[in-house]
């Protein structure tokens, strides 16, 4: 019996192979991409994946920045050149470890044609050599530390852009609100060892020394740190005007907390930046939090389909204003994923979708003019697509979101 | 007579008075060094020391746990982080509603006292269903199951609570009344620090007066003695044992209303530095005793308050905050080099190998 189906089978394999040969001749697509092809089958999915902060108590701003990523797949009717696109991801807890297992997982999986994310900058050093080396293409929406896309560092991976502001940009603003418009001339620095708040707030200690202003002190904490009693005692002692501090949450909604009932830091200005920019910080800080200050990207220098279009449907899809910041820039992150996909996909006579891996990282690279929502989006060499616009922010009230007071 | 004294020295033990010279050495030289450099004003110290007795509070309440428990079962309750997250982080709900309703800064005395209760509560009710589900069963099981056991409840606990109220964080309301500070003899003391420290004070005088003088503390020290013959005089274990978790919990629910009141945020995921620290202290103290975990987690608050600017800073290390966790407990590998029963000594009991 078992002789005979292997006979059979056998005659069959013959016959398969001759009319192979013999049938008519489909060039077959040949992948001459330098680090490789993702082939869609006709009913296949195109699969983006995400990384981001989706749980913990940062999570807004990676929830936000999915929520953005949603409405631009809503947006682009749930298709990519006619195949439907897959989004997951996974969560990066806005830490270097996050950010190493969630890249393992991204990068066993060759089904992703690229990544959005990271959330925080933490875990783009830890996740980024990994989706790279794994030839996707990698857009985030919120990375900021400048060295991420500084040309010869070794932070910067080929195939990262992102649409997010430089810290550059922001720590300038900032020392320039500092300087301008509070008018002080001695300020402190806080980091908690992140990539992203080691390097913003030393752009700004930079920027502000360049003014005319004095750094009394550039101190650090840890980022699970709940006590801030012995740093906030040893800034006090140089009596700033200021204390810069663009850390994260729960550390910079203690340290407000804190410097209430420090003694010579009850009036002393609290000032942070776009990762403290949460309702969660409210939540955080109480009451306290009135009259602590933030930059962060200006909302108003958006253009009008922000207000228009994507507001509206934010509210209608998840039922709130938007939590965070970044979901204009995500927003923008699928879009121009989407624009680079359609100009570099070539579909064979099967009807297979092929995308030449390097082929996209260059159709990213060259975006130039892009119509995005958070302006006019170009690509430098190194992959920094915003158009930035920063603005100063302060709570007037216990409640989110500030109000925008400069520029 | 030298000769023997000669051999008995290992060279372990040399290492190890080393290890504890050393850390002597960087304490006394950094400390000389910032008294000299004179960059800190007297009252700064005054402020830490304060704060560092405030935070040393509520490590003693949470130590409490973690000392009642080991003095009866001989276990550590790894769990006990746990029980002292349920209390605040359930608590938060009742506190936000007294204040959006006004209440809580019409009647901040009446509405804190709710919101402790409730923390005591739950905490108290947690402890007891973990000493009920988890312990109980492997009661005469060998002791390093129940040790697993109490990592594998923690673990359990933490996700519980974060499924039910999320991951995110929660924050407490502010009280009015407990805003700003009081002139005490020419020192200024913010009213939330002197209110931590007078209310982790009368909670420990309560928990001692309890253990000491009652009846059912009396049973608990029987029980901590010697289980059987405690059993044989007629005292029903189990219900002490229950007792004992219950004080615990409640302890550490209390801590956790004063906990909150210096770092007002919860989440699912508080409990695990400042349970660790607590359990420090009442090593420190020596464990099982119940005065030795008090004086072991007010030098491990002073330490930790004092610490970076104390000793780190005159030596020129950068961001000696960062290192807070780090000087607490290398202090504790200090004491127990020179003293490893802890500063009051362990409670052994005669049957105890």
């Amino acid at each position: 019996m078992t002789k005979r189906l292997f006979a059979l089978l056998s005659v069959l394999m013959l016959a398969g192979l001759l009319l192979a040969a013999c049938g008519p001749k489909v060039q077959p697509f040949a992948c001459t991409d330098s680090i490789g092809c993702v082939d869609i089958a006709p009913t296949d999915p195109i699969h983006i994946a995400y990384l981001l902060v989706i749980s913990g108590p940062n999570e807004t701003l990676g929830v936000d920045s999915r929520n953005g990523i949603e409405i631009a797949v809503d947006d682009s009717g749930g298709k990519i050149l006619g195949h439907d696109v897959k989004l997951d991801g996974e969560d990066g807890g806005c830490s270097a470890e996050g950010g190493q297992a969630a890249g393992t997982k991204l990068a066993a999986d060759s089904t992703i044609v690229a990544v959005i994310g990271t959330s925080c900058s933490s875990e783009a050093r830890a996740a980024e050599p990994m989706l790279s080396a794994a030839g996707f293409a990698v857009v985030s929406p919120s990375n900021t530390a400048p060295d991420l896309t500084e040309a010869g560092n070794s932070n910067n991976y080929p195939g990262y852009l992102r649409t997010a502001h430089n810290d550059l940009v922001q720590g300038a603003a900032a020392a320039e609100f500092a300087w301008e418009f509070l008018k002080v001339t001695k300020a402190a620095t806080i980091h908690d060892g992140s990539l992203y708040a080691d390097k913003l707030q030393q752009v700004f200690a930079e920027e502000f020394k360049k003014m005319g202003g004095t750094i009394t002190v550039q101190t650090a904490v840890d980022p699970n740190q709940t006590d801030m009693s012995s740093v906030l005692a040893d800034i006090a002692t140089g009596q700033p005007e200021l204390i810069y501090f663009p850390i994260f949450l729960p550390a910079g909604g203690l340290i407000i907390r804190q410097a209430k009932t420090t003694p010579g830091l009850e009036n002393t200005f609290l000032m942070g930046a776009d990762g403290l920019f949460s309702p969660d910080l409210v939540a955080s800080a109480g009451d306290d939090v009135v009259g602590f200050m933030q930059t962060s990207p200006d909302f108003t220098a958006f253009g009008s389909d922000y207000n228009d279009k994507f507001v509206p449907a934010y509210k209608a899809k998840f039922g709130t204003e938007p939590i965070s910041i970044f979901h204009a820039h995500s927003y923008d992150a699928f879009m121009i994923i989407k624009a680079a996909i359609e100009k570099v996909a070539v579909v064979d006579a099967d009807g297979t979708l092929h995308i030449g891996r390097q082929a996209l990282r260059d159709a990213l690279f060259a975006t130039k003019d892009f119509k995005g929502l958070t302006g006019n989006l170009t690509c430098t060499p190194t992959g920094d697509c915003a158009d930035p616009h920063i603005a100063a922010y302060k709570y007037n009230v216990a409640q989110y979101p500030p109000e925008k007071i400069w520029p | 007579m030298l000769r023997t004294w000669r051999q008995r020295i290992t060279f372990t033990d040399i290492m190890i008075w080393a290890i504890g010279l050393a850390i002597v050495g960087v304490v006394v030289v950094g400390t000389v060094k910032t008294l000299q450099s004179g960059k800190y004003e007297p009252s700064v110290w005054l402020d830490l020391t304060i704060k560092g007795l405030a935070v040393g509070g509520v490590y003693a309440l949470i130590a409490m746990g973690y000392t009642l428990v080991y003095g009866i079962l001989k276990m550590i309750n790894f769990a006990h982080s746990e029980v002292f997250m349920s209390g605040p982080f359930t608590a938060v709900f009742l506190a936000n509603a007294l204040a959006q309703s006004g209440f809580l800064n019409k009647q901040p005395l009446l509405s804190m006292l709710l919101i402790t209760l409730l923390s005591m509560t739950i905490s108290a009710v947690v402890a007891m269903l973990l000493e009920r589900i988890a312990y109980r069963p492997l009661r005469y099981a060998p002791r390093l199951v129940p040790l697993i056991t109490a990592i594998g409840a923690s673990f359990f606990l933490q996700y519980t609570f974060r499924g039910l109220y999320g991951s995110g964080f929660k924050g407490y309301p502010t009280v009015n009344s407990l805003q700003g500070s009081w002139i005490v003899f020419g020192v200024q003391v913010y009213k939330v620090q002197a209110v931590v420290i007078i209310g982790a004070i009368l909670m420990m005088v309560i928990l001692y007066g309890i253990v000491q003088w009652t009846k059912i503390g009396k049973a608990m020290r029987a029980v901590s003695e010697d289980k059987e013959v405690a059993e044989l005089m007629g005292i029903d274990v189990d219900r002490v044992i229950v007792f004992t978790f219950a004080l615990g919990g409640a302890a550490a629910g209390a801590a956790g209303i004063l906990y909150i009141l210096l770092y007002p945020v919860v989440w699912f995921f508080m409990g695990f530095i400042p349970s660790i620290k607590a359990f420090a202290a009442a090593v420190l103290g020596g464990i099982g005793n119940v005065a030795g975990a008090f004086v072991g987690a007010m030098l491990l608050g002073l330490l930790e308050s004092m610490g970076p600017n104390l000793f780190l800073d005159g030596l020129g290390i950068l961001n000696p905050s960062q290192l807070k966790d780090a000087i607490a407990f290398v202090v504790l590998v200090l004491i127990l080099i020179f003293r490893p029963s802890g500063i009051l000594g362990e409670r052994i009991t005669e049957t105890k190998a």
